[in-house]
């Protein structure tokens, strides 16, 4: 009952042999598929009737879509809607890939920090280019807040500068260790089912309780997983909000 | 010290720091939740500064929990 035996990658099959690395189609390469398949089966397959008066699933696609428009135009404003497709494409896939991941034998792809740190970069790196493509040097206003006395200015750039720096490694530790812990807990949990479970008629009795409270992790587990993509929407939105607005 | 024991007395102590993320959460949860019931109205428009501020405390809790995974598994 190793907790970290289900976050291991396992190739499929191999595919290549490049310069002594292994190329391989792995369970992680095979869950990022099984979610994309299951957006576009969301996105494209649920609308493509276009009722006027949406069933279930339409409503479902068109909640997620009117979901994400709000919060990108309350956080960006509506210069920020160009950032759309962005936005909604990492909310969807992370969100899907967190939830197809509390079902029991299959593999969390967000476990992994190197998916979550290449994410990350990617919305970090976004946020550089387009700050400087569209406000050219005035993007640096962003470190130098105005209206702060001159004699502490130089700390609060200092400040202001670590903490940007610091931002891919905040967004993206914060979805890799929600979902690392989570899994994990889930797991001693349900090893401390089977442990008491072995001890005999009494052992089944002391069992319910951690079996109950499995389950009510569960449930905290799913509200964890939409909270996490969530939030790794939102500040996504904040972020871009920063190179599109730099001045505070 | 065995250099193990050791690693394991620092991952725990590192889990100390989430304890401090914990106060913040609590208190911007409990702070929202109290001006919201106050100004119900205007409690929709603060959700996003509410998870913001939510996602900034608790980073500073999931780097000691990060500390105390690099303590029990990588280095």
């Amino acid at each position: 009952m190793d907790p970290i035996h289900q976050f291991e990658i396992k190739n499929l099959f191999p595919v290549a042999h490049i310069a002594g690395v292994d190329i391989a189609f792995t369970n992680s390469a095979l869950f990022m598929l099984i979610s994309l398949a299951i957006i576009l089966l969301l996105t494209l397959g649920a609308t493509s009737r276009r009722a006027l008066v949406p069933g279930r699933l339409q409503s479902v696609a068109e909640l997620s879509y009117e979901f994400t428009v709000d919060t990108l135009r309350n956080t960006a404003g509506p210069e920020g809607m160009r950032f759309f497709p962005l936005v909604f494409s990492l909310f969807m896939f992370i969100l899907v890939l967190n939830v197809i991941g509390i079902i029991p034998y299959t593999f969390t792809v967000t476990s992994h920090i190197i998916i979550t740190v290449a994410l990350a970069l990617l919305v970090f790196c976004t946020v550089i280019v387009y700050g400087f493509w569209k406000n050219g040097w005035r993007f640096l206003k962003l470190f130098v807040p105005s209206g702060v006395p001159i004699y502490i200015l130089p700390l609060v750039t200092f400040i202001e500068v670590m903490s940007f720096f610091s931002r891919p490694v905040s967004h993206s530790v914060r979805l890799f260790a929600n979902m690392l812990a989570g899994h994990i807990t889930l797991k001693v949990f349900g090893g401390f089912v089977t442990m008491l479970g072995a001890l005999g008629f009494l052992g089944w009795l002391g069992a319910i309780l951690p079996l109950g409270l499995t389950v009510a992790l569960t449930a905290l587990e799913l509200l964890v997983a939409f909270l996490q993509a969530y939030v790794f929407a939102i500040l996504t939105c904040i972020y871009l909000n920063d190179a599109i607005h730099p001045g505070h | 010290m065995d250099p193990q024991a050791a690693k394991m007395i620092g991952a725990g102590i590192a889990c100390i720091g989430m304890g401090g993320a914990g106060v913040g959460v609590g208190t911007i949860f409990g702070h929202y939740l109290a001006a919201a019931l106050r100004n119900p109205s205007a409690a929709q428009g603060q959700f996003g500064n509410l998870i913001f501020g939510f996602a900034v405390t608790e980073a500073l809790g999931i780097f000691s929990l990060l500390i105390a995974l690099l303590l029990l598994f990588a280095l």
